[in-house]
């Protein structure tokens, strides 16, 4: 089931895809990504990722509008699909189901 | 916002990501990328920017942006390489005669380009070693005097020095240095001359001179502080420390403040010592003109604005400032302007103040790197003229092979990728020929002229060699360019079919057209030399009006000349004897303001001080009055003054008749003189220059002397070994510097024959070149006529027939060529050489056509000689094999 795990890095943006709604492209989700992580996050990564969520069909991309910014060059922005949704609540029910299990003792002794 | 505007992400980057990129991806990335790139402009400013936009382009180039066909290209290309060096490689060693020319031929050429690479490199190289070197600017001066533009000067004046350190804002350091210092270092029984410039502290601030021994800071502040070079410390103090010791220049003692590390080679300024600007400040207390605003002879001012500074804010400070002053003159305005130090060496011609002291540091103009550029590359390309000739020749026998990768699925791409790498492989071949060429040619380019030895080293370097490497792959992809077009062309079913249907008539215009394109450049270059050369001879032997023979000129440097004089004159082998300030007619100049008897109505004339002894011994030829009559002591008490035609024309004395000139006043430099002879006009300046008004004065013992000895000898060698040992009685410091009158006009005009050699070189190269490309072509032809040949000799024809049959496209060819190049080189020296020189001869027809029957002579022998052996073949041997 390789293909419907999520990395860490392919979570963090799937995450800012969601987050930033409509203006969720590459650029913009690089930014957010920095702002939030704090760590210097590369464009190309960034594109490579969305590239593979998208063959993985956990997110769908379209153009929009060309603006005068970027050359006249028209933005494609990114959109969670159903499947996007449910590996993102998947993850975190996973995760939860995990943190439920630490007992609170643990935390105190260290 | 506007001015971020302008900038663009750089182009090629773009289309590098749009060639690669999948169609449906490319958009949004390179969206992605412009808007990245418009942010770090904003941020890092839009050098960086670029940088990084190229460097992201290139980290986009991932599995999943690029096309598939593009990884497909890739690696049939890279397994293809491999077949085609080895296609290359066979071809090469088959057809070893047209190699053997084609490498030749390139390596030649080639050896020309290194040449000069090697020589921009090293001008490119001058004065990279400051390290703000980007920011450090020399001020220039305009002079303009009486309305009248006297030029550019790289010097100026002291004070604007001051003006620009107390009124420019934005300028982080100036420093002036002022030149010409020179005298015999004294330390103890030890003297040693010394060259060098008068300088203030902050030069050690502005320039990257570094300091071995002393402070920096301080070395430059008093009076009297010298600072040394390490190789002026040691020729000095030997291996003793030379810091704090005090020597004599002269009368004055310096202290030595510091040691500096040697010049390096490549800077415009040399010198072996600094000595401190307030040294100069007190010694010319009393002048007035020692920092006056016209008195910007021998100063030299270099600024370095601060970092961003606005420059076009500090331009306009200076003209403000220049306004200011030239406010306070009558005659002489002066404008200030800025020039890069990297321009200094590579840049406009700038002016030597004449007469005054000479700033001769290396300088080459632009101009001239363009024409020796632009002669070299016509070398060269008359060498892949040959290639591509040839290779077009030679088509038939490749077509099939042509038309078998094509029927089996190469495309044209791979065609032309082929014949390029053939092409490269042949002018790499020819780079290892041509270094070796390089490196034995280095040393005569270098030892051509001393200028040459003065400016360049044309020492290897890495960087040299990768330059050196990409050349000869841009010189391959040159030659091999129309070749791999054409080949890239054939379909490959004329290829299998009848060939001569398809065979290269139509290229046979193209290649016409090189050859006589390469013909007439060729005899363009001789010509030039020949015709050059003789006009070079006649300025030589050119009448200067007085006389030049067996006459030495003797610099005294500052030596009384009386013992010398006395010595030399009981020298049997000595007729004459004179003494002058300055040797005229090899371009030295040494003026003065004359005028007559309007007081508003100055000149400038040009001087000389001579002895009475001068004028007969040159043979000067005097139209009216006489000699000197008196032989003052001083320079206050001269009198009188011979002048030249051209005085009395320019002011009208004595209604331009030498008789009723002699007694006439006029003023020189404010001092009354009488005229006292009329002479012939001659030739003050150089030969280019008109012949202007000359005034001679009376030599008086505080000139500089030049001693002039008329020398009868039939033992020349043994008669100079004898003035020069009686030089070392009298001079143990300085070497002996005498020349040859007539030498030292040669060596006048040594920017000349230094021109001559070179296009003579490249002439010479140029017909090498052409000539084995005629004869590659004649070969070929004959060869692919050989049956013809052996079919006419059955039927009749006789060896001469045959021999006119064979030659007479080429000879036809060559006469087309000569039509061309003959009348452009007349025309050329007609109209733009010999314009410069108002006493010229004109160009005869001799000249013209020396070269035109050496090119032809040369031409003559190749095509006979192959002819003559293809007519000659017997009939049967060429028939019966088919």
């Amino acid at each position: 089931m390789k293909g419907t795990n999520l990395g860490e890095f392919e979570e963090l943006v799937l995450l800012t895809v969601a987050a930033l709604i409509n203006e969720a492209y590459s650029v913009a989700i690089c930014d957010e990504l920095s702002n939030h992580t704090g760590r210097s996050v590369k464009l190309g990564v960034v594109h490579a990722v969305l590239n593979r969520l998208e063959e993985k069909g956990l997110v769908k991309s379209e153009l929009g509008e060309a603006t005068q910014a970027r050359g006249g060059k028209r933005k494609r922005f990114y959109e969670l699909t159903m499947q996007g949704k449910a590996a993102l609540v998947n993850a975190k029910a996973m995760r939860d189901q995990l943190w439920a299990r630490i007992p609170s003792l643990v935390w105190k002794n260290t | 916002m506007k001015d971020q505007r302008q900038h663009h992400p750089p182009s090629w980057a773009l289309q590098f990501v749009e060639w690669y990129c999948k169609p449906g991806l490319v958009e949004d990335l390179t969206g992605d990328l412009h808007e990245c790139f418009e942010r770090n402009v904003q941020l890092h400013g839009p050098r960086r920017a670029k940088l990084i936009y190229i460097i992201d382009a290139f980290k986009f180039f991932r599995s999943y942006t690029v096309r598939r066909s593009i990884f497909v290209n890739l690696f049939m290309n890279r397994i293809m390489i491999g077949s085609y060096v080895k296609t290359s490689g066979r071809n090469i060693m088959r057809n070893k005669l047209f190699s053997f020319i084609n490498i030749l031929g390139l390596a030649i050429s080639m050896s020309v380009g290194l040449l000069l690479i090697a020589f921009l490199l090293d001008l490119r190289s001058y004065d990279r070693f400051h390290k703000n070197g980007e920011r450090i600017y020399r001020i220039t001066n305009i002079l303009t005097s009486n309305s009248e533009e006297n030029g550019k000067f790289g010097s100026t004046s002291i004070k604007t020095g001051k003006l620009i350190r107390e009124k420019v804002a934005g300028i982080e350091q100036v420093t002036t240095m002022r030149s010409d210092f020179s005298g015999d270092a004294k330390v103890g029984d030890n003297t040693v001359p010394i060259k060098g410039y008068w300088a203030e502290p902050s030069l050690f601030h502005l320039f990257t001179f570094p300091m071995v021994e002393g402070n920096p800071e301080t070395a430059l502040k008093d009076p009297y502080s010298i600072v040394l070079t390490e190789t002026a410390a040691r020729k000095l103090f030997g291996n003793q420390a030379a810091l704090g010791k005090a020597l004599k220049i002269d009368t004055l003692v310096y202290q030595v403040t510091g040691i500096m590390k040697d010049i390096p080679f490549f800077s415009h300024i040399s010198f072996e010592a600094l000595v401190s600007l307030s040294t100069a400040e007190q010694t010319n207390k009393g002048d007035k003109s020692f920092d006056a605003w016209t008195n910007m002879w021998s100063n030299y001012v270099y600024v370095m604005p601060s970092k961003n500074a606005d420059m076009a804010a500090i331009r306009s400070q200076l003209n403000t400032l220049s306004t200011e002053e030239n406010l306070a003159e009558e005659n002489d305005k002066i404008q200030l302007e800025l020039l890069p130090l990297y321009n200094i060496v590579v840049g406009e011609s700038l002016q030597q103040s004449e007469g005054g002291p000479g700033f001769v540091g290396p300088h080459m103009s632009p101009v001239l790197l363009w024409i020796l550029g632009g002669l070299a590359f016509i070398v060269i390309l008359s060498a892949c003229f040959n290639y591509t000739n040839l290779s077009i020749a030679r088509a038939m026998r490749r077509v099939k092979e042509i038309g078998l990768r094509k029927a089996i699925g190469a495309g044209n791409s791979q065609v032309r990728l082929q014949f390029l790498a053939e092409a490269i492989m042949i002018s790499l071949a020819s780079l290892l020929l041509s270094f070796l060429l390089f490196l034995i040619l280095r040393p005569l380019l270098i030892n051509m002229a001393p200028e040459m030895q003065r400016t360049v080293q044309l020492s290897l370097t890495p960087a040299m060699v990768a330059v050196f490497i990409l050349f000869s792959v841009a010189v391959g992809i040159i030659a091999g360019f129309i070749p791999a077009i054409f080949f890239s062309k054939i379909s490959p079913i004329n290829a299998f079919g009848n060939i001569s249907s398809m065979r290269m008539f139509k290229h046979l215009t193209l290649r016409r057209t090189l050859v006589v394109v390469q013909y007439t450049v060729t005899l363009i270059f001789i010509t030039t030399t020949a015709v050059g050369y003789v006009q070079y001879k006649n300025i030589l032997a050119f009448d200067l009006g007085f006389n030049t023979t067996n006459i030495l000129n003797i610099d005294m440097k500052d030596n009384k000349p009386d013992a010398m004089l006395k010595e030399l004159s009981e020298m049997p082998e000595v007729t004459a004897l004179s003494r002058s300030l300055i040797t005229t007619g090899v371009g030295n100049a040494w003026g003065g303001n004359m005028k007559y008897k309007d007081s508003r109505d100055s000149v400038l004339v040009m001087t000389n001080h001579v002895d009475e002894n001068y004028l007969p011994l040159h043979d000067y030829k005097l139209l009216a009055g006489g000699n000197f009559i008196a032989r003052p002591a001083t320079a206050e008490a001269v009198g009188e003054v011979i002048v030249n035609q051209q005085v009395l024309k320019r002011f009208n004395i004595g209604a331009n008749n030498p008789g009723k000139a002699i007694g006439e006043q006029v003023t020189l430099n404010g001092r009354n003189l009488t005229i006292v002879g009329v002479m012939q006009d001659f030739h003050y300046g150089k030969v280019e220059n008109l012949m202007g008004p000359v005034a001679f004065t009376f030599w008086t013992p505080d000139d500089r002397a030049i001693i002039s000895v008329k020398i009868r000898s039939t033992d020349m060698p043994a008669t100079m070994a004898r003035i020069g040992s009686i030089w070392k009685k009298i001079d143990r410091v300085h070497p002996f510097s005498a020349e040859f009158y007539d030498e030292e006009i040669e060596d006048a005009y040594s920017e000349f024959s230094t021109m001559i050699k070179i296009i003579g070189f490249l002439s010479f190269l140029a017909i090498s070149i052409a000539s084995m490309g005629l004869f590659g072509m004649v070969v070929f032809t004959t060869e692919t006529r050989l049956k013809e040949i052996g079919i006419r000799k059955v039927m009749g024809a006789s060896i001469g027939n045959l021999i006119y049959l064979l030659s007479r496209g080429f000879l036809f060819l060559l006469s087309v060529s000569a039509l061309i190049a003959l009348p452009v080189t007349y025309i050329f020296f007609q109209t733009v050489v010999l314009p410069n020189f108002p006493y010229h001869t004109p160009v005869q027809i001799t000249e013209l056509f020396v070269g035109l029957l050496g090119v032809l002579l040369i031409a003559f022998i190749m095509i006979g000689s192959q002819t003559w052996k293809a007519a000659r073949s017997n009939p049967v041997a060429v028939l019966k094999n088919e």
